[in-house]
């Protein structure tokens, strides 16, 4: 075998499906033996990023790390946008780089890029691979690393002489990593602890991230939440880890979470981060997060404990493992009284927006959601039409959601949502993407097109880079600067040039009848361009940096002065 | 307020592990201010003794970021009192022969070495904790001192713990 053939093996020993690449000279000789490869299917992107949240948007929706396979020099460097998206949301890639000549190496040679040195802050970890007789054991080591853990994306780079050159090294049975060891369980005397703590609580609280959705602890966090009697909330990437139909539910917290959410996490007494980290855009100051509330905090990574946030007690685990762990030592609270006051918080400040005056993305969103049942595998791009999406489509099971939260990088929604139709034939697919974020990769649709995959596209076009217009609205002075999208393309046109079937909903009324067409096309991907009132406003909004209790429910009336915000944009 | 910390780290003798090593620090705003590298007894890995100066309330933290990453088998602090720290430096001190003694006598004291000798420069050596070196530094600073370099801190843990 030669180093190129050991790729290929790799793939199909790690039960590789797809692999999501771009052909170029350095990459040739595993483009090559991939057409001898049975067992797995090349898909051609169209962009090396796009290629690359399509991986991503396959992992997110399987839990099987995706795989990219790029060129060198800026094949590699296109997909540095992507490597962050994973990073920062804990996503298993396996990225393979081709590379310029072993003995080419730093000195300028054509399409070089020093691409290890270029990834290095935005992987879990990342190879140069020199001689080809480390190529079995690298490439067993980047599948391990990638998926286990706290996942990640892992690059291997490798030279084009060592993919040709022969190869004589077997694969490894058994990883050998003395510096990596995942604890998967915590200690027994810190869940005992836990638990009094647990047991002396009465305003619980349950705060639930992407870590609970990538361990698959559904189950365990129902279970808890439903013996304690416990309200639960999601982060943006946790939804799904708990039905938000359900009624302990409260919805998503943070900047653009409930309004119930957010009072909860004010007014409780005990609050724990399950796979959570407690970013920004939950915490707001953090110095006024919940000064009085016990915080427990379970996590796998324990870079996490005390990064932010001081818990009382540290859990470090498998979110399922751990919790299943402490189920035995908890029994039922009473928390009645807290739950009657959420129940009123629900009622008094329900997700709301007006249904007259022009048609409103969160209309067509909630419609969707009703349509569809909360079944969809929504794959979500970044702005307003993001926060709509996940405050009106409910998820109610793992891998249901997918979003860029860590990273916020626009032009993930498409390409993520076609990743996840690779993955999940059978499920209905769907990306909500505003019209700034979908020209950042729609090139992608050609790929859509060409694989007839059954996403069904959802547009929300306001013609504005709308959530950065909010902000220059409510903190700028409505002093409005580069956020026109005058020059956007007719989507429906758009589409149908690359022989997308295509949809416009212009009025409230034609929602419901839009909708269901389009869902009820299959043969292959369909495009619906949703003209929304330009000038919409996300709402219920934590300024960024501002304690949580300072939450504006609703939109400030128009003369009201808000001072910029002293947290990051 | 900024404070001096050492570590220990022991590594997979790999290429890139001193650069990730070294990003973890940058990226927090710690500066280096020394870093020892060799390879360890079994070459398969590599000791570095690092002090960096930093804020504290940052410091569980990185040192958690240095442990999480693959390469590192483990990463910890040091204090003085459990470890053995050393250094060495070399001076080189210009002095006319008439006043070579006096600076001979600051070297018995310091039980340092001359390395090297002309007609008008000396090269001193010397081995001890930092502080017995800063002391020197200071000593011949008013005796010609024109080249300093230091190695940087080497530490090892005191008896059967690893460091
Ligand atoms: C790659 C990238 N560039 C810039 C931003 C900053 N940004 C965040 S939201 C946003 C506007 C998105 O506009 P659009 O896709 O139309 O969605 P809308 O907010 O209008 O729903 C921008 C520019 C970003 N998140 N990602
Ligand atoms: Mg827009």
């Amino acid at each position: 075998m030669n180093g190129a053939q050991v790729v290929v093996a790799a793939f199909e020993r790690e039960d590789v499906d797809f692999v999501f690449g771009y052909p170029g000279g350095a990459c040739m000789p595993i483009f090559d033996a991939l057409v001898d490869a049975s067992k797995l299917k090349l898909v051609l992107v169209r962009h090396e990023q796009g290629g690359t949240h399509m991986a991503d948007g396959y992992a997110r929706a399987t839990g099987k790390p995706g795989v990219v396979l790029v060129t060198s020099g800026p094949g590699a460097t296109n997909t540095v946008t992507g490597l962050l998206t994973a990073q920062m949301d804990s996503v298993p890639l396996v990225v393979v780089t081709g590379q310029t000549m072993t003995v080419n190496l730093g000195k300028d040679a054509f399409q070089e890029a020093d691409v290890f040195g270029v990834t290095m802050p935005v992987v879990k970890h990342s190879y140069l691979v020199k001689d080809v007789n480390d190529l079995p054991r690298v490439m067993k080591e980047a599948f391990h690393l990638a998926s286990s853990g706290r996942p990640g994306p892992v690059l291997v780079d490798i030279p084009k002489d060592v993919q040709t050159a022969g190869c004589t090294a077997d694969f490894p049975d058994e990883v050998d990593m003395p510096g990596y060891q995942v604890q998967t369980r915590c200690a027994p005397d810190d869940l005992q602890r836990t638990a009094d703590l647990i047991m002396n609580s009465k305003r619980p609280l349950l705060y639930v991230g992407a870590g609970a959705v990538i361990s698959q602890a559904g189950k365990q966090v129902r279970a808890l939440a439903e013996k304690l009697g416990a309200p639960v909330t999601t982060t943006l990437l946790g939804k799904g880890a708990f039905p938000e139909t359900h009624e302990l539910s409260v919805g998503m917290l943070g900047m653009h979470g409930t309004a119930y959410a957010n009072k909860t996490v004010v007014d409780c007494d005990l609050i724990m981060a399950i796979g959570a980290r407690w970013d920004d855009r939950i915490t707001g100051k953090v110095s006024a997060f919940c000064p009085d509330a016990v915080k427990i905090h379970i996590d796998i990574d324990p870079a996490e404990f005390g990064k932010i946030i001081q818990p009382d007690v540290s859990l470090q685990g498998d979110a399922s493992l751990v919790l299943a762990d402490l189920l035995p030592l908890v029994k039922s609270l009473k928390t009645k009284p807290w739950l009657t006051q959420i129940a009123k918080w629900k009622q008094r400040h329900p997700l709301k927006y007006p249904k007259r005056g022009g048609l409103r993305a969160q209309h067509i969103l909630d419609e969707l959601d009703r349509l569809t049942e909360s079944r969809g595998v929504i794959a979500t791009d970044v702005g307003q039409h993001q926060m709509w999406a996940a405050q009106f489509c409910k998820s109610c099971r793992e891998r249901q959601w997918l979003s860029s939260g860590g990273a916020g990088t626009m032009g993930y929604g498409l390409p993520a949502a076609l990743g996840a139709q690779f993955g999940c034939p059978d499920d209905l697919v769907i990306a909500v993407v505003g019209d700034g974020g979908f020209q950042m990769t729609q090139f992608e649709l050609a790929t859509a097109a060409i694989h007839k995959l059954p996403v069904k596209i959802l547009v929300i076009n306001n013609s504005y880079l709308g959530m950065v217009r909010q902000w220059q609205q409510l903190f700028f002075d409505n002093r409005e600067s580069g956020v026109g999208m005058e020059g956007n393309p007719d989507f429906v046109k758009l589409a149908e040039a690359y022989g997308i079937k295509s949809f416009r909903i212009r009025r409230a009324g034609d929602i419901t009848r839009v909708l269901k067409k389009a869902l009820d096309y299959n043969a292959g991907p369909v495009l619906i361009d949703a003209v929304v009132v330009k000038a919409d406003n996300v709402f219920p909004m934590i300024p960024s940096g501002a304690p949580v209790s300072d939450m504006l429910i609703e939109e400030p009336p128009p003369t009201t002065k808000l001072e910029k915000p002293v947290g990051s944009t | 307020m900024e404070e001096q910390f050492t570590i220990s780290i022991f590594v997979n003798n790999k290429p890139g592990v001193l650069v990730r090593i070294a990003q973890t620090f940058a990226r927090r705003g710690y500066n280096v201010a020394s870093l020892v590298v060799s390879a360890a007894h079994d070459p398969q890995f590599s000791r570095m003794t690092i002090v960096v100066q930093g804020s504290p309330a940052d410091f569980d933290q990185i040192l958690r970021q240095l442990n999480k990453l693959v390469d590192v088998v483990h990463a910890s602090h040091h204090e003085s009192s459990d470890s053995v720290d050393r250094e060495m430096a070399l001076f080189k001190v210009e002095v006319s022969a008439e006043r070579r003694s006096e600076v001979f006598q600051v070297v018995e004291v310091f039980r340092a070495k001359t390395v090297d000798i002309t007609e008008r420069s000396l090269i001193i050596e010397t081995t001890g904790n930092s502080s017995k070196i800063d002391a020197l530094e200071r000593l011949l600073g008013t005796m010609g001192l024109v080249e300093m370099i230091r190695t940087g801190k080497l530490i090892m843990a005191r008896g059967a713990a690893e460091t």
